[in-house]
């Protein structure tokens, strides 16, 4: 019976080209704006780390002791309370993190010295964030106590500086001093940069930001802070640094903390344990706003900071409304169609076919030009992706068309395309023979 | 021409009319705030910096060593006045449309208790001023000896200069100059207006607070040192930043430029709003395409009921009724519902307007973008339904003798 339809659904689409035409057209450009922008929605709300965010935790403390004193607790911590946090070693894995910029050079390449972003952080990170490795591995624990002048690069400075090659056991020389390369990163571009979100309340929708690529050097927390001394850059100060760039003691806010937990009483009792580590610093007078801790769970954290630009949210609504849009159109369209057959669908039901029948043949047709719809709508979803990896935004190189959106395509052409067909349709099957008998 | 036909023709086909109309109603809404969204871009990009952006240029080194930073200021300034063309160099911490230096948060008394705004401070050397182009409007200019050293982000007690719209905010109605300021214990005394001066790009604040900043004259030293203010001929400007940037070689050889920072303002400027306009063309593509689509329908759906009713025109036509009147007849029809359209969108649009003004810092729609908007989709509409129209109006009164 399904194939008679599709007979029947083709040649009533050859019928009347032109009308054909605008039905595909309004649904193909509907949704071809809508998966560009869903697409470009999907690729930067998605999990960054799928299976591991739900044990991953972010902490935070209130260190600030000036007033107005804030609702939230500051987005990074301050060195000690980090530190501190850290070196309790209360989660299952912890991890510091900060960043700063640094001269950097390989003694034996003859290349110009270029600047490159340093990741400062601990051995834990490795394995808590699942950072691939193409060669070596990351560092021990001890490597961090020790503050090992140890490195790992990420594959585009591998391949910059070493032409791809197994670099382990060569000397990167970062400003004046000299790290052995032990690992070297396949490439590996989180979306967003969730290990540094932070701030995205204060960023007016404009996050973009947040989908740069990774650092390119990543060394031991301690080693970096001693390599780098002088330039770090605050997130924010209470109080003005007395020396700008070397924020150990100052009273600012630089350095993040994250912590996995494995399960529900874990996260509880880590909840329990900043809020009573904040009850102490404030005993020992050093906190003033004890109480303002907070245990977000990473995508709570990316939710909190609205990773997502405003800008790519807004024309994804704009594309929706446009969607619906062509739909109504579509429609409009279908109605007139449908009904010209008045005539045609009243022999039909003359000689027999029940209402249901004819329903379910209209539907077909709808269904068959929601797929025209949707090859038409891909083509320009392509086209649409391919204009914003030509926009310059950090997450351009991301966008791409995944099999999911690819299948998301064909679904939500044919859906809308039902749908649009739902009442058409159903007008046309309470169309009475006589009357249209009458008429012939 | 009378109304009441063709209403009564409509009513007996509802469901399309009032299809057509909620399609011209959803059109409408999305136009209007489309139409706004592209304005509001539109303006942000033409704010005005108050530096003449044409005849200036950033060049940023990083890299160098901190502790001979005294060296390196004196040998690029130095060096770089040497290049053909080059009118001024001076050391400043950031230009308008460059990464922000120095964001802080200022009160209005000593003890930090009155809360003032968060500013930005362009920290500056000799000779920036002038450079700059700055345009005073109350007050004076940096003096020789307001250049202050400078041990932390800013100097200890300076003169400094506002714009006029942060003396509006933070001492409304009154005269900015004299007046006092902190950032915990950095203090600063308002000595100058000046007309205009954006803050650098990244700073906290949105549109409304562009202009919140500070020039605060300094003397060159550790804490200002790496970026340098350029001025040449506009003309020449594009060939000096060339020269100079390939003259720190030479100069400064362990040093490193910043190629993102180092540009003339007026790149930097078109890079900082390059996310705007590109909104701005998406925006525009999607208002083309729904004028677009919803004009295909009032074809699509107008030749439907032109071809339906070709035995009523052929009849109207042998009764009498001229060509003009048949096409008059379909252009009041559409007329009709887009009308009825439009008056929900009307509605729509105020609806959506808020809902952007919301979630996304819009402000409130302007009256007359619906009679633009209303104006925009009766033509829309005339110009679509005219091929129809005419093509009912060609339909010869012998068709209503056939086929009965």
């Amino acid at each position: 019976m399904f194939a008679y339809y599709l007979d029947l659904a083709l040649r009533s689409l050859k019928r009347n080209k032109a009308l054909t035409a605008l039905m595909v057209l309004a649904i193909a450009l509907g949704i071809g704006a809508s998966m560009t922008t869903l697409t470009v929605m999907h690729l930067l709300s998605g999990d960054p780390l799928p299976g591991r965010s739900a044990h991953l935790f972010y902490p935070q403390v209130d260190p600030d002791t000036t007033p107005p004193h804030a609702k939230e607790p500051a987005d990074v911590m301050d060195y000690h309370s980090a530190v501190d946090l850290w070196s309790a070693r209360r989660a299952d894995a912890q991890t510091l993190i900060v960043d700063s910029q640094l001269k950097l050079r390989a003694p034996t390449v003859n290349l110009p010295p270029l600047m490159a972003m340093m990741l400062s952080t601990t051995a834990d990170f490795f394995p808590m964030f699942d950072v691939p490795f193409r060669y070596g591995s990351g560092w021990s624990a001890d490597d961090d106590a020790k503050r090992a002048r140890v490195a790992v690069i990420s594959a585009d400075l591998n391949d910059k500086l070493f032409g791809g090659a197994d670099s382990v056991g060569r000397t990167l020389r970062l400003r004046d001093s000299d790290v052995r390369i032990v690992g070297v990163l396949k490439p590996w571009r989180p979306s967003p940069l969730f290990y540094e979100v932070a701030g995205g309340r204060y960023a007016h929708g404009d996050t973009a930001g947040f989908y740069g690529k990774p650092e390119d050097v990543i060394t031991p927390f301690f080693t970096g802070l001693e390599i780098n001394d002088g330039s770090f850059q605050q997130f924010n100060c209470w109080h003005v640094p007395d020396t700008p760039g070397h924020l150990e003691d100052a009273p600012c806010e630089w350095v993040t903390l994250w912590v996995q937990l494995g399960d529900a009483s874990k996260v509880a009792a880590y909840r329990r344990f900043v809020a009573d580590y904040a009850a102490r610093q404030k005993s020992l007078g050093r906190f003033v706003n004890a109480d303002n801790t907070r245990l977000r769970s990473l995508m709570q954290w990316l939710d909190y900071n609205g990773v997502v630009p405003s800008d790519v949210r807004l024309q994804t609504w704009l594309a929706f409304a446009f969607l619906v849009i062509c739909l109504f159109n579509t429609v409009g369209l279908l109605l007139a169609k449908f009904l010209r057959r008045g005539g045609e669908i009243g022999v039909r039901r003359a000689l027999g076919a029940s209402r249901a029948a004819v329903f379910a043949q209209c539907l077909v047709e709808a269904g068959l030009i929601g797929l025209l719809g949707g090859i038409g709508g891909w083509l320009l979803t392509l086209g649409g992706l391919w204009l914003v990896r030509r926009q310059p935004t950090p997450y351009a190189d991301l966008v791409h068309l995944d099999t999911s959106m690819f299948l998301v395509t064909f679904a939500l052409a044919i859906a809308a395309s039902l749908l649009a067909g739902l009442l058409p349709a159903l007008r046309a099957s309470r169309i009475a023979p006589a009357l249209q008998l009458k008429t012939l | 021409m009378q109304i009441q036909p063709v209403l009564a023709a409509l009513g007996r086909h509802r469901l399309a009319t009032v299809l057509i109309a909620l399609e011209i109603a959803l059109a409408c809404a999305v136009l209007c705030n489309a139409c706004f969204l592209i304005a509001s871009r539109w303006q942000l990009t033409r704010i005005n910096s108050g530096v003449d952006e044409s005849s200036l240029a950033a060049l940023k080194l990083t890299g160098y060593d901190d502790a001979k930073a005294d060296d390196l200021n004196a040998r690029v300034l130095s060096g770089l006045r040497m290049i053909p063309g080059m009118q001024s160099v001076s050391v400043i911490n950031a230009v308008p449309f460059g990464e922000h230096a120095a964001t802080a948060g200022i009160t209005l008394d000593a003890a930090g208790q009155h809360f003032g705004a968060v500013v930005d401070f362009y920290v500056a050397g000799p000779g920036s001023f002038q450079a700059l182009g700055l345009r005073l409007v109350a007050g004076r200019a940096p003096q020789a000896d307001d250049y202050q050293p400078v041990h932390s982000f800013v100097p200890d007690d300076a003169s400094v200069l506002v714009t006029r719209a942060l003396a509006e905010h933070l001492w409304p109605g009154s005269d900015p100059l004299g007046k006092e300021f902190w950032v915990d214990k950095f203090h600063f005394r308002v000595a100058g207006v000046v007309a205009h001066l954006a803050r650098p790009g990244g700073g906290e604040g949105g549109p409304g607070k562009i202009e919140w900043s500070v020039f605060v004259p300094g003397q060159p030293g550790q804490q200002l040192a790496g970026v340098y203010l350029l001025r040449a001929k506009p003309a020449q400007l594009p060939r000096v930043l060339r020269d100079a940037r390939a003259a720190i070689a030479r100069i400064a050889p362990d040093a490193v430029v910043d190629s993102q920072a180092s540009r003339t303002l007026g790149d930097l400027r078109q890079r900082y709003f390059q996310q705007d306009r590109a909104m701005a063309g998406m925006l525009l593509g999607v208002i083309a395409a729904l004028l677009l689509v919803t004009a295909l329908g009032i074809v699509g759906l107008a030749s439907f009921w032109v071809q339906q009713r070709r035995r009523q025109i052929g009849i109207r036509r042998a009764l009498g009724a001229t060509r003009r009147d048949i096409l008059h007849y379909f252009q009041t029809e559409n007329f009709l519902i887009v009308t009825g359209g439009i008056a929900l969108g009307m509605l729509l649009a105020f609806g959506l307007n808020l809902f952007l003004m919301k979630h996304y810092e819009l402000l409130r729609l302007p009256l007359y973008y619906l009679p633009i908007g209303a104006i925009a989709l009766w033509l829309l509409g005339q110009l679509a339904v005219l091929g129809p129209a005419l093509r009912a109006a060609a339909v010869p009164p012998v068709v209503a003798t056939r086929s009965v």
